[in-house]
């Protein structure tokens, strides 16, 4: 239980206090509702971070975006640029608890907290995101997908903290979205989540708008011990025209990409099924929106109604 | 250990002597005494517990009081005014938006929340806005009215009762 609890102004106090062993908490979120639960005991010392205002930002940076830290969900839906270039992280802090726990909750303890249900994983993994850690001896930086390495358990040693969050720009013609299988509508867990981010070459010259794939990537969520991408999902779609017949086969293949657990909440069967589904939403969102066609955000939303 | 601190809620400064690990939610129930909130599932899932921490909603029994030294926090009893209800209040009891009463001070929180984000809201986005606020009555349909209500009332000033 926690004997000691400091508030840091300042990134150096929060360093200094997490070299000596405290542990960060910024929404509490996750910290404080894991004890809750059960699952963890609160850290005997915690430094609060979440009055650091160099943690606060939410930039462009060299055409791509750089978020802090302390970027609640809240900020990210609001902000215009990931909705128009980063749609799927946008579709994905949109459903992340309720209103409360996207008012609090932030993208660095989400990401550090390493979730394999997390909804705004496969959005920055297929993103190419990299997070910024430091300790008191530097930061380094590690591309998203050498961070998790298991449920909750991530690669960054004891005394680092994330920091930040970069976005490499997307290539125009790029459209992405975030669909989850859900049995509420608001503080839920993905059952089976999906992301897809397409990039769409030229038109055959005829206005359609409808050149083939040349990028794909695809992540599924919920379905094995860490959200990752599927390269055979990426590659039933790349160089196709992405039709029906090429979108069924990348769901499939993501689908058989996954290693899902059988819990309360879903059989590991059911989720099998449900990868497919939920691929093939996601990718049809993201074509239609790497097009210039209008999904709404959050794509689960529009896809399974009201 | 306890440790000393200053809890501001509704507008007036409490000094507590806590523990650090002790939730917003014990804080102002136990040691304020305010006991208009309500501890639920006790794991932020039921938004009874739901209070405002600088305007913005918070599952108050997951957040550390000592979190919100220094920060303003509003709870059910902190929205009617000295000798009137809030409209959306009102607007609860006109359209039956309350049965056992559990989980009203955080649906009246929620609401709140949302109708300073959007004060014209649609059912649907009343709906969802409410997703993370169980009523184990089940009574949505008046809360959901209640909340229109309220919307109306302040997008149409006399329109309301």
């Amino acid at each position: 239980m926690t004997r000691s609890f400091t508030s840091a102004s300042t990134l150096d106090d929060a360093m200094t206090a997490i070299a000596a062993g405290a542990r960060p908490v910024a929404g509490g979120t996750d910290l404080v509702v894991g004890a809750r639960q059960g699952k963890k005991p609160l850290p005997g010392a915690i430094v609060a971070i979440d009055r650091i205002e160099a943690l606060r930002g939410l930039e462009e940076r060299d055409g791509g975006l750089r978020l802090g830290a302390l970027v609640t969900h809240e900020a990210i839906v609001a902000d215009e640029t990931v909705r128009a270039r980063f749609t799927a992280l946008a579709d994905s802090s949109a459903i992340v608890g309720s209103h409360a726990t996207r008012a609090n909750g932030t993208i660095g303890g989400n990401v550090m907290n390493a979730s394999p249900a997390m909804d705004t994983g496969g959005a920055l993994l297929c993103i190419g995101a990299t997070v910024t850690l430091r300790s008191e001896a530097g930061e380094r930086e590690v591309p998203l997908g050498d961070l998790w390495t298991g449920p909750g358990a991530t690669t960054a040693a004891p005394g680092e903290l994330l920091v930040a969050i970069d976005l490499p720009a997307p290539p125009a013609g790029t459209g992405s979205a975030y669909v989850r299988l859900e049995y509420r509508r608001q503080m839920e867990i993905a059952v089976v989540g999906a992301t897809a981010v397409v990039t769409v070459g030229d038109g055959p010259g005829d206005d359609s708008g409808a050149g083939p794939v040349t990028d794909a990537r695809i992540a599924i969520t919920a379905l094995a011990p860490t959200i990752h991408r599927v390269a055979e999902a990426e590659q039933a779609l790349m160089g196709t025209d992405g039709g029906d017949d090429a979108v069924g086969a990348a769901a499939r293949a993501a689908a058989a990409g996954a290693a899902p657990i059988g819990d309360v909440r879903a059989s590991a069967d059911y989720r099998t099924a449900m990868a497919e589904v939920v691929t093939r939403r996601a990718i049809a969102a993201a074509l239609t929106r790497a097009r210039g066609g209008e999904v709404p955000i959050p794509a689960s939303d529009a896809l399974y109604g009201a | 250990m306890k440790v000393d601190a200053t809890l501001h809620v509704n507008g007036t400064d409490f000094p507590v002597e806590i523990d650090p690990h002790m939730s917003l939610l014990k804080a102002v129930r136990d040691e304020i005494g305010l006991t208009g909130s309500k501890e639920g599932c006790d794991d932020s899932e039921c938004g009874a517990c739901m209070m405002l921490l600088d305007g913005k909603p918070v599952n108050s029994c997951s957040y550390l009081a000592m979190q919100a030294v220094g920060k303003q926090v509003t709870t059910v009893e902190g929205l009617a005014g000295d000798q009137e209800l809030a409209p959306l209040q009102a607007e609860f009891l006109r359209h039956g938006g309350v049965q056992c009463g559990f989980c009203t001070p955080g649906m009246l929180i929620s609401a709140t929340a949302l109708l300073r984000a959007q004060p014209d809201p649609s059912e649907q986005e009343i709906r969802i806005a409410l997703a993370g606020n169980l009523c184990r009555c089940t009574g949505y349909g008046g809360i959901v009215q209640a909340v229109l209500g309220a919307a109306r009332i302040r997008t149409e000033p006399g329109s309301g009762t």
